[in-house]
């Protein structure tokens, strides 16, 4: 493993490391080198499983975080590349020639996310959502509250309990007061 | 009255059928549900403690209270000694579960499949989720409220519920039918504009017959 970072960080622009656990890292790539290090890694290193590829909208840094998480049978080894890519002009390469299975993640991530993946089969269909009309559901700039009350009828007289307080107020009153446990309401 | 207004008043009274193509039109009833008239009092007694006793359920299970007809069917609550059985068609069954939340893709073959099914029917709505949205009311792909799309005779509250409550609710329901109480189709034909202008508000690629059967 080390061997394999050690050539990744030579030959690609890695911005970034971070090793959560012997089994499990991450690395930051630069977009256009996306392509290059996955076929590496899938042809020398071993990393022949795409385990999923998903989206994270960082609405702060105007980025989507595109995490494309392989995995080696040989190294029993989980490594997370990640990809900023800008958020407005939401577009990534498809990876669909290395992994036949990722049009379908890019479909969906086409449909909640909004980002597209020029060439990749059949990313413009519809994935889960029928009929849908407003932008893509999973940016977090989409106000879900908003459009549901809009949209689909409120019963009136919600009412919400926090979990922490109501319990505290139903069971730990005479618990706290019964002789044996000794403790305070705390 | 004169011939020719009759015939305008019987024309309005189709069904457009918009979603559908030129060629399927003709292949779909364009009538719209009529309510049924109670028979004689005695007769419609006798049929209403009938229907109350063999309660056939669709099954289509629609959210994740569906989960909860699996020990329902078994021997450990046996619904079959309340004269409850499953079918596997709409055409065959009474009762209509609402499992749980539906979505928007959901609730088009909730509709579908409710409009298929044949008179005397009812529905039984299972979950928080039916009545207000539950822990999904703020979701943008589920609907709150199901009875302003078809329906509801006995809400079952509780997430999810469990069979004895099922079973509670089950017996309120025969209790409703027995006092006549569970007209759900004719109230369903009688405000079948609303409704369906409720079901279309939300699903916008309509392309099936506006009453299904
Ligand atoms: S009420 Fe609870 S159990 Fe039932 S469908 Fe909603 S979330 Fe699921």
């Amino acid at each position: 493993m080390e061997e394999i970072l050690r050539t990744l960080e030579q030959q690609f622009a890695i911005t970034h490391q971070n090793k959560m656990r012997d089994d499990l890292l991450f690395v930051d790539v630069k977009k256009d080198q996306i392509i290059s290090l996955l076929t590496y890694l899938k042809d020398y290193a071993g990393f022949t499983h795409l385990a999923f590829l998903q989206a994270v909208d960082r609405i702060e840094d105007k980025k989507f975080q595109l995490t494309y998480m392989l995995y080696s049978f040989q190294l029993k080894t989980n490594l997370g590349i990640r990809v900023f890519i800008d958020r407005e002009k939401a577009e990534m390469i498809s990876i669909d020639k290395l992994w036949a299975h990722a049009w379908q993640y890019q479909r969906e991530l086409k449909e909640m996310f909004g980002i597209d993946f020029p060439g990749s089969p059949r990313v413009d269909e519809s994935f889960v959502l029928e009929s849908w009309e407003e932008m893509p559901p999973m940016k977090r700039d989409f106000d879900t509250l908003e459009y549901s009350i809009k949209t689909y009828y409120q019963r009136p007289g919600r009412s919400t309990n926090d979990p922490k307080k109501y319990m505290k107020k139903k069971l730990y009153n005479n618990f706290a007061k019964s002789p044996d446990t000794g403790r305070k309401n705390d | 009255m004169d011939k020719k207004d009759m015939k305008n008043i019987e024309k309005e009274m189709k069904l457009a059928n918009e979603g559908l193509s030129e060629k399927e039109r003709t292949l779909f009833s364009d009538a719209r549900p009529t309510p049924v008239r109670p028979l004689n009092k005695y007769v419609e007694k006798f049929l209403n403690w009938a229907r109350a006793e063999s309660l056939w359920i669709l099954g289509y299970g629609t959210g994740c209270g569906a989960i909860e007809l699996r020990p329902l069917m078994t021997s450990r609550y046996d619904m079959f000694r309340y004269g409850i059985a499953p079918r596997p068609s709409p055409r065959q069954s009474s009762v209509f579960i609402i499992g749980g939340y539906a979505s928007l893709k959901t609730i088009k073959r909730i509709v579908r499949s409710y409009e298929q099914m044949q008179g005397p029917k009812f529905v039984i709505a299972l979950g928080s989720c039916t009545i207000n949205g539950g822990m999904y009311y703020d979701s943008y792909y589920t609907i709150n409220r199901i009875n302003y799309y078809i329906p509801v005779d006995i809400y079952v509250a509780g997430c999810m519920p469990r069979p004895e409550s099922l079973i509670a609710g089950f017996n309120k329901l025969k209790e409703n039918i027995k006092a006549g109480k569970c007209d759900g189709m004719n109230k369903y034909a009688k405000n079948f504009d609303w409704y369906k202008a409720n079901q279309k508000k939300i699903i916008k690629d309509w392309n099936m017959p506006d009453y299904n059967w």
